[in-house]
């Protein structure tokens, strides 16, 4: 791994350090009397915050798992570190992708 | 020779390293099936509580819980990771990272119990 891309996990994984607290004690929140849509939505729809937090956090973890699974795959599997970079990269789009549409998702009214 | 090369893999903090990047990898394969699941909240709040009823059987419930472990666990092991490389060394590290596995099972039981 080259000095950028360990202090793009690094900084994203301070960023979402705080992000992940709020989101484990929010499914322990969620689950209090089972988890229903109704409940989930009337929380986040037409909500700026909730879009914030979940859009910061996409962003961070589409970045931070891409190159985790950039390092696997290239200490762990034949992979040249190039072709690794280039699953690294699909695989981080595709979160990243899926993730904005999950946000839009749950936070659009 | 290769019991010499294997030997570090007996210690504690060899150990936090994998579970810390088999968690990673672990929860980076979930995440598309998790924003998938969010993402059927486009077709409506009911398309959504279907999904969400269908994951009240036991089998995803334990599913869950291991991914609060999972969780847990890669967060704190991270948070280890960033205080070792950005502040001072501090002695204890193999206690600092069978305290962070086992805060993560306690943290993983308690939702066991929320969840049945």
């Amino acid at each position: 791994m080259n000095v950028r891309l360990y202090i793009w996990q690094r900084a994203t994984a301070a960023i979402m350090a705080p992000l992940v607290l709020v989101h484990i004690a929010l499914i322990f929140y969620a689950t209090r009397q089972g988890l229903s849509a109704a409940d989930v939505l009337s929380r986040t729809r037409g909500s700026i915050a909730w879009a914030a937090f979940y859009g910061i956090f996409v962003a961070a973890v589409s970045i931070h798992a891409a190159i985790g699974v950039r390092n696997v795959l290239h200490e762990w599997t034949p992979l040249t570190e190039r072709r690794a970079g280039f699953c690294a990269i699909a695989f981080g789009l595709l979160l990243a992708a899926l993730g904005a549409r999950a946000v839009a998702a749950v936070v659009l009214p | 020779m290769i019991a010499r090369h294997l030997k570090h893999r007996g210690s504690a903090l060899w150990l936090a390293a994998i579970v810390h990047r088999l968690s990673g990898l672990a929860l980076a394969a979930f995440l598309p099936l998790h924003f998938l699941a969010l993402g059927l909240a486009i077709e409506g709040e009911a398309r959504l509580e279907d999904f969400l009823r269908w994951t009240d059987r036991p089998l995803v419930k334990f599913a869950e819980v291991a991914l609060v472990f999972l969780f847990t666990v890669h967060l704190l092991g991270g948070l280890r990771i960033l205080v070792i490389e950005n502040l001072d060394w501090r002695e204890g590290q193999k206690q600092l990272a069978a305290l962070a596995a086992a805060v993560s099972a306690i943290v993983a039981f308690v939702f066991l119990v929320r969840v049945f």
